[in-house]
Formats: structure tokens, C-alpha cells, sequence
């Protein structure tokens, strides 16, 4: 269960000094990049780890190792219950019952799973439970214009394979998603709303309760695109009220190849699978097979074990230090970040203004500067941001730019950090010969 | 000299400042369309000839970073006058060049100002900035036939 505690974000800020102690737990960040210390601001791409995560997999897989839900012997037996122990771990981070915590290979997959599913059951998959769930023609799919790839193309593809229309909530001048258009997109029609809660580009911070009012209003499923918060803020999926939400283990401190699927019981235990194959079956002849209970049911095949338990040891790492701590500290850096680019000249920031809640992320566009030739600038400093259009294209031509510079940061880094990528920001332009 | 500064040469900021060949003329014998899909870079180049068939010049319109304008730039003011053989070969020194990882130094009077690009090897991350318009001008030779 969460061990976090109600607090006042603002007065609980990690401190400082508090985030060089965690950065002791990051071996990585101790890094030399052709000579300046390594300035890690691509956590939003992917987070580094700390030994505690590093150590948790190494010892599963000196003492533990096995295969989790078949075989008898000790060891398989000592093994499913980690794995099953990592599943209560991450359930309690999000509010969730363990069996609606589905283990996939990403956020990707995940919200693969979903559209599958439904495509499945709109392929008459799943028996009668699952008609609820088929979608055709006149049935409306809404996604937003903010949307990273992997939220959007699986509702391209779902709304292909069977005939429904997908609709889109485009954004403002601001970065925020417009809610009269939203309020009117969303109607009788529509069957699923699928939202990021935070922007990877922008920063913003979606109003998820209100989106999900809209979508239950209109008798619709709500997928939560939860990658950018999860890592970042506390994410309770029974208060938000979401059915589905996704994120990814490397964002958060985790290891590569494992995501998460949080369902609501109820649904997953009426959606067909996705993925067919062994360990998600109760009985099988050579025509047919049942399928077991979510979450079995969507875990078909060998399962990422050492992934799913050096995750758990990333969310108990994140609990000890506390998401409302982390959260607001990277408020603060995001304010930093945002407040000292503004004062550049010939560079603007992307997304919603000062003074409006942003995630620890700045996206960049440098007048007269290509974000490949910033990115490279910086990098020549030790200073590692990513650069493109960061798996959002739409969101991109939206604002008239193809790629953009992203600063973005985390629970390690530092004020200093911060000001090293600032100060090395006003000098891009001048190398270029941008600067007037 | 910094990596840097080694890496965007004043020949490199300025072709990327001002590149030759800009602008989509009509009347061309060739055309193609390259993405990168990475970072959004794109060109469409165009390739016209003399009556001899001879290369009579490349024009090209695109939006990428400096590496890739410059090198779109200066693989237009090489191209003129080449036939389409002698253009195939300057690409394939160029290739070969650019793959080497910063190992093979470019021969000058095959690749003239783009020889600079032997430090853009050294990053793999902009290997494939420096080849766009080298390959796009590829595939439009391929389809001259």
C-alpha cells in the first residue's frame, strides 16, 4: 500500500541538499562526458537507476530465479511469489487492486492491449460479456492532438480495423487541450477518450477529472496515457476514475522491457485477450481455449520477472523519498527551467505559460537554430537533453516546428544542473550565428 | 580546434546560412523525397540535365539541422557538369567517408568542401543528417535509369 502521506506540496520541496544524497544512489550520474560532468536532463525519455534497482534484479537473479506460475519445485514456487508480491507492490503505488495490474513490455504494449482487446471483442471475440465493447461504424474513438505516438496510432489502427471514427481534441495557443471542443466531441458516440495526463512535450498537466466526466457522461472508457506522472506526481487511478492507464518502467526509476497496465477489474475480466499462448488458459483442446482471470489472462507467454521485481524496488524508492516531495520539487525546476529560458532572447518555450503548472520539462524552439544543432551544442558541454519531435509529430505541426529541444528532469537533479543548461542555452545562438 | 568547432566549420554555418541550390526548379529529368524519420529532417531534390546529360544542377528545398543543409549545399555546388557516373562516385566516396567513423579522410578532389563532414562521421547520431540529400540525389540517379 502507498505509504504517502497528504501533505502541502509546495512547503514539502525536496531540498537540495537532499538531492545530492538520493544522486549517490545514481552511479551514473557521476559520468564524464568528454570531459564535463555529465548533465543528465532526459529523464522523460528514460530515468537512470539507482543501485537499489540495480542490486534488487542482480538479487532475484542470484537467489531466486525461476519460472513464476508453472513448475512445483521451491525455487519456481519462491519466485512467483516475488513476482506476485512485485505486482501488490506497484497495485498499492497506484491505488489499485493487484489483479488489475496487468505486466506488458512497455506503455506501448499496453495501450496496444487495450485497442486489441476491443478490437477482438469487435471481431465477436470474448463471448457475450464482451459485446459491450464492439465498436463499428458510427462509434467514435476520441484522442487528443497532444498525444504521444503510442496514444494516438493504436486508435488510428482500432478505429481502421472496425469502422469507427476517430475523433480529436485539439490544443490551444497555450498547450492546454480545449475543453469546449472537448465537451462537444465528446457525446453519445463516442466509446473511448483516450488523454495523456501529462504532456511529454509540453509540460502540461491535463485536467483529468474533468475529462473523465465528460467520457463516463457520455457512457465512455477513459485510457490515461500515465507515463510522464506516474515517474513524477502521485497517481491514484480510483480518484482520477480512469478504466485504463499505462506507463513504463524505465521512466520511473525501472528497469527497460516492462510496462504496466492498470484495468478496472470489471473490464479486464470481460475484454478478450490480446496476446494468446501459454500460462493464460484454463483448459485447451485442439479447437478451442478458455482464458483465465485478468490479469493472467493478458500475461500469455514467458513474463519479464526480474523486470516486474526491480520495478517494485524502484516504486518502494520512490515511496521512501515521496511523490508529493518529488512532484514539487520538479515544480520548482520546471519554474527554474522555464523562467530562465523565457529570459533568453530568440528562444521560446513551448506549452503552457509561467505561472501555470508545467511538469519538470522545457521543450525549446531556438529562432534560426535547428534542435539537432542545440542539442549537439549542448551535448558538447556534457549536457544531454533529446532533440525531435519526441514521438509527437502532430503536436509539433501544431505550434509550426518539426523538432524541438527538451530539457526535462527529475527527482536527482539539481539547481546547478538546471543553470548549466541555461547558461550554455544562451550561448547557442551566438555560435550559430542566430543572435542579431 | 574544440569538437565542436571542428564539427561546424564556418564553410559548414555558412552553406547552412545561405545553401546553394535552394528552391525547386521546374524542368527536372529526376526527383526524390528522403525523410529522416528520427528527427522530421526532409529534402526533395531534383536533378536537371544538359543537353549531353550531363548534370546541369541539383536544386532542393528542405528543413534540417546545419549538418544537413550544409551538406544538401555543397553536394550542389559539386554536382554541375558531373555525368551521372561521376556523380554516383562522388556519392560513394562520400559514403564511405561518412561511415568510417572519422577514420577515412575524404579525397578533395572528389568531394571538395564536403570533406568536412569526415568530423560529422565521428557522431553516428549525424551520420545519417550529413548522407540525406546525398542519398535522396541517389535515388533520383537511380531513376534516370
Amino acid at each position: 500500500m502507498s505509504s504517502i502521506a497528504p501533505t502541502i506540496a509546495a512547503a514539502t520541496a525536496l531540498e537540495e541538499s537532499e538531492v545530492y544524497r538520493l544522486r549517490e544512489d545514481f552511479p551514473i550520474l557521476r559520468e564524464q562526458m568528454g570531459g564535463h560532468p555529465l548533465v543528465y536532463l532526459d529523464s522523460a525519455a528514460t530515468a537512470q537507476r539507482p543501485v537499489q534497482v540495480l542490486d534488487a534484479e542482480r538479487e532475484f537473479l542470484t537467489h531466486l530465479n525461476a519460472a513464476v506460475h508453472r513448475g512445483a519445485h521451491t525455487l519456481a514456487a519462491e519466485a512467483t511469489e516475488v513476482f506476485e508480491q512485485a505486482r501488490e507492490t506497484v497495485a498499492g503505488f497506484i491505488g489499485a487492486r493487484p489483479d488489475e495490474v496487468v505486466w506488458t513490455s512497455n506503455a506501448t504494449e499496453a495501450l496496444n492491449l487495450v485497442a486489441y482487446a476491443l478490437s477482438n471483442a469487435s471481431a465477436g471475440r470474448g463471448g457475450p460479456e464482451a459485446d459491450r465493447f464492439r465498436l463499428g461504424p458510427g462509434d467514435e474513438i476520441v484522442a487528443t492532438e497532444m498525444e504521444h505516438h503510442a496514444n494516438l496510432i493504436p486508435w488510428q489502427e482500432l478505429a481502421a480495423r472496425t469502422g469507427a471514427t476517430l475523433r480529436i481534441i485539439h490544443l490551444d495557443d497555450e498547450g492546454a487541450l480545449r475543453l469546449g471542443e472537448a465537451a462537444e466531441v465528446i457525446g453519445e458516440r463516442t466509446r473511448l477518450v483516450a488523454f495523456a495526463h501529462v504532456s511529454n512535450v509540453l509540460g502540461t498537466v491535463n485536467p483529468v477529472e474533468h475529462l473523465v466526466s465528460l467520457a463516463h457522461a457520455a457512457g465512455a472508457l477513459v485510457v490515461l496515457d500515465a507515463c510522464q506522472s506516474a515517474p513524477h506526481r502521485p497517481l491514484e487511478v480510483k480518484a482520477l476514475g480512469v478504466d485504463f492507464a499505462a506507463f513504463s518502467g524505465h521512466k520511473m526509476l525501472g528497469p527497460n522491457g516492462i510496462g504496466v497496465l492498470y484495468g478496472r477489474a470489471e473490464l479486464l475480466n470481460a475484454l478478450p485477450p490480446f496476446l494468446t499462448g501459454g500460462s493464460m488458459i484454463t483448459t485447451v483442446t485442439l479447437e478451442r481455449a478458455e482464458f483465465l482471470p485478468a490479469p493472467q489472462r493478458f500475461e500469455a507467454g514467458t513474463q519479464k520477472v526480474s523486470q516486474a521485481i526491480a520495478l517494485a524496488e524502484a516504486v518502494r524508492y520512490l515511496q521512501r523519498v515521496g511523490l508529493e516531495r518529488i512532484e514539487a520539487r520538479e515544480s520548482q525546476l520546471a519554474v527554474r527551467l522555464h523562467s530562465g529560458v523565457a529570459s533568453l532572447p530568440g528562444i521560446r518555450v513551448l506549452g503552457p505559460g509561467l505561472g501555470v503548472e508545467r511538469a519538470g520539462l522545457v521543450s525549446v524552439v531556438v529562432d534560426g537554430v535547428h534542435a539537432h544543432d542545440v542539442g549537439q551544442y549542448l551535448d558538447d558541454a556534457g549536457i544531454a537533453v533529446r532533440v525531435g519531435h519526441h514521438c509527437a509529430q502532430p503536436l509539433h505541426r501544431r505550434y509550426g516546428v518539426t523538432a524541438t529541444t527538451r530539457a526535462s528532469t527529475y527527482l536527482y537533479t539539481t539547481e546547478a544542473e538546471v543553470d548549466a543548461f541555461l547558461e550554455r542555452l544562451a550561448g547557442v545562438r551566438g555560435f550559430f550565428g542566430a543572435a542579431s | 580546434m574544440s569538437d565542436l568547432a571542428d564539427l561546424y566549420r564556418d564553410v559548414v554555418l555558412d552553406h547552412a546560412r545561405t545553401p546553394h541550390g535552394f528552391g525547386l526548379r521546374d524542368g527536372a529529368a529526376a526527383e526524390s523525397h528522403q525523410l529522416n524519420p528520427t528527427c522530421g529532417d526532409e529534402v526533395t531534390v531534383r536533378l536537371h540535365l544538359g543537353p549531353e546529360g550531363a548534370i546541369e544542377g541539383i536544386s532542393w528545398e528542405g528543413h534540417g539541422c546545419a549538418i544537413s543543409q550544409s551538406s544538401a549545399s555543397i553536394l550542389a555546388d559539386l554536382a554541375p557538369g558531373d555525368s551521372p557516373e561521376q556523380l554516383r562516385s562522388r556519392i560513394a566516396g562520400f559514403r564511405a567517408m561518412m561511415r568510417s567513423r572519422g577514420e577515412v579522410e575524404g579525397d578533395e578532389a572528389l568531394l571538395g568542401d564536403a570533406v568536412v563532414f569526415q568530423s560529422a562521421s565521428r557522431y553516428v547520431a549525424r551520420v545519417k543528417c550529413a548522407m540525406l540529400a546525398w542519398v535522396a540525389v541517389e535515388d533520383a540517379l537511380l531513376k534516370l535509369g
